[in-house]
């Protein structure tokens, strides 16, 4: 299945609050050994940027377009 | 896709002071969303911050800033306006300072009706100092000032700018991180003094000694007690006992300062001998 998101984490500012894991509507990420988010379920993310919303340390990007997914 | 934050920061700055969780860094997230939403380049902007947890945002921020003394930045921010009445002047507070030892700038600024807009995180503690209560700490909670729980009520900080004559007073919530945006995007274009309460998590001061162990869990406190004001509408006084109303509350239109301060000026100039 094509992904039409891409996440994009900055583990340098990331303080492993783990509000993204906790309130993504899709489940989209777990945590690392450190706490810190990782990206476990790309394949369900809408891209409501929800994450990147929340994100208190500005560690979340997301990227991509509705266009790239369609349009395959 | 969401405008990236980071285009907008002092990067020497990153990672940023605030602790995990913080909820300083969702209220800066959608000032800085806003001001780009608004299409407002970062030089027409001017962030002023007192003391607190809240005011690091303009170490963070890379727009124009400064950070004044502890309760104060309403009166820097009105004494620059007035000289610079062109530039978005917007003040970040706190609780504690934009209530308890700023409450009377707070409450004179609005009575001018100077255009200026505030956002008072209300994280309902003194962050920076350990966790004292302020005066949004809700009655009953803990703090270190408060080990037996806190025995007084609190301001209703959105009523209390509206009695004393603000032009625009709304609340949002970091959770509610959409709507604060779209808040704060309004209250900067609003010309008048524009109040925003941002319902905010300081999951180190106040969380963790109010049984709210994690960030999230004082988010979902936040979700689980709003209600919209479109909402509390068709709710009765006992349904919305506990929770706090979010939206906005007043926009209206009255003169404002820089302007009748302005026209003053010019009549006085074209006066005989005025010049
Ligand atoms: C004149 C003066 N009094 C007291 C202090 C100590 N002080 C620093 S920050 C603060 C409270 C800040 O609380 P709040 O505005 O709620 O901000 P937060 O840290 O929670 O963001 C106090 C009392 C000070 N810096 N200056
Ligand atoms: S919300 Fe941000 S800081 Fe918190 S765990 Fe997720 S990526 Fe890390
Ligand atoms: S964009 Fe939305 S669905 Fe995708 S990871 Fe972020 S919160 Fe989850
Ligand atoms: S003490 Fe509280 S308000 Fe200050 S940075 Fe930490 S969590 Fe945020």
């Amino acid at each position: 299945m094509l992904t039409r998101y891409s996440i994009e984490l900055n583990h340098a500012w990331c303080k492993a609050c783990r509000i993204c894991v906790d309130f993504c509507p899709k489940k989209v990420f777990g945590v690392n050994e450190s706490g810190r988010a990782v990206v476990v379920n790309i394949e369900k993310c809408v891209g409501c940027t929800l994450c990147e919303l929340w994100c208190p340390d500005f560690a979340i990007k997301v990227e991509g377009s509705e266009q790239s997914g369609e349009a395959s | 896709m969401a405008v990236h934050v980071d285009r907008y920061l002092r990067l020497h700055k990153m990672p940023h002071i605030w602790c995990p969780g913080c909820g300083n860094g969702i209220v800066l997230g959608a000032l800085v969303r806003a001001v780009a939403e608004l299409g407002c380049s970062r030089d027409e902007v001017v962030v002023i911050t007192g003391i607190g947890c809240s005011a690091r945002t303009n170490a963070i921020i890379d727009f124009n800033t400064f950070q004044t003394t502890h309760g104060r930045a309403l009166s820097f921010a009105t004494g620059f306006k007035l000289a610079r009445p062109e530039m978005k002047v917007v003040v970040v507070t706190g609780d504690g300072d934009g209530l308890a030892i700023g409450g009377n700038h707070l409450i004179h600024s609005a009575r001018r009706n100077i255009d200026i807009t505030t956002i008072l995180i209300n994280n309902s503690i003194y962050g920076m100092t350990g966790g004292q209560h302020s005066p949004l700490t809700p009655a009953g909670s803990y703090a270190t000032t408060a080990p037996y729980g806190t025995l007084e009520p609190v301001f209703d900080a959105c009523r209390l700018v509206e009695g004393a004559g603000a032009t625009y007073v709304a609340r949002g919530t970091a959770y509610h991180v959409v709507l604060l945006q779209r808040l704060i995007a309004r209250a900067i274009s609003h010309k008048g003094f524009a109040f925003v309460e941002a319902v905010s998590q300081c999951p180190v001061g106040f969380g963790r000694r109010n049984k709210m162990r994690t960030p999230s869990e004082m988010m979902r406190w936040q979700k689980d007690h709003a209600v919209t004001v479109k909402a509390a509408a068709g709710m009765s006084r006992e349904q919305l006992r506990g929770k706090i109303l979010i939206g906005e509350f007043v926009n209206r239109n009255l003169p404002e300062l820089t302007e009748v301060y302005g026209r003053l000026i010019r009549e006085a100039q074209s006066r005989p001998g005025g010049e």
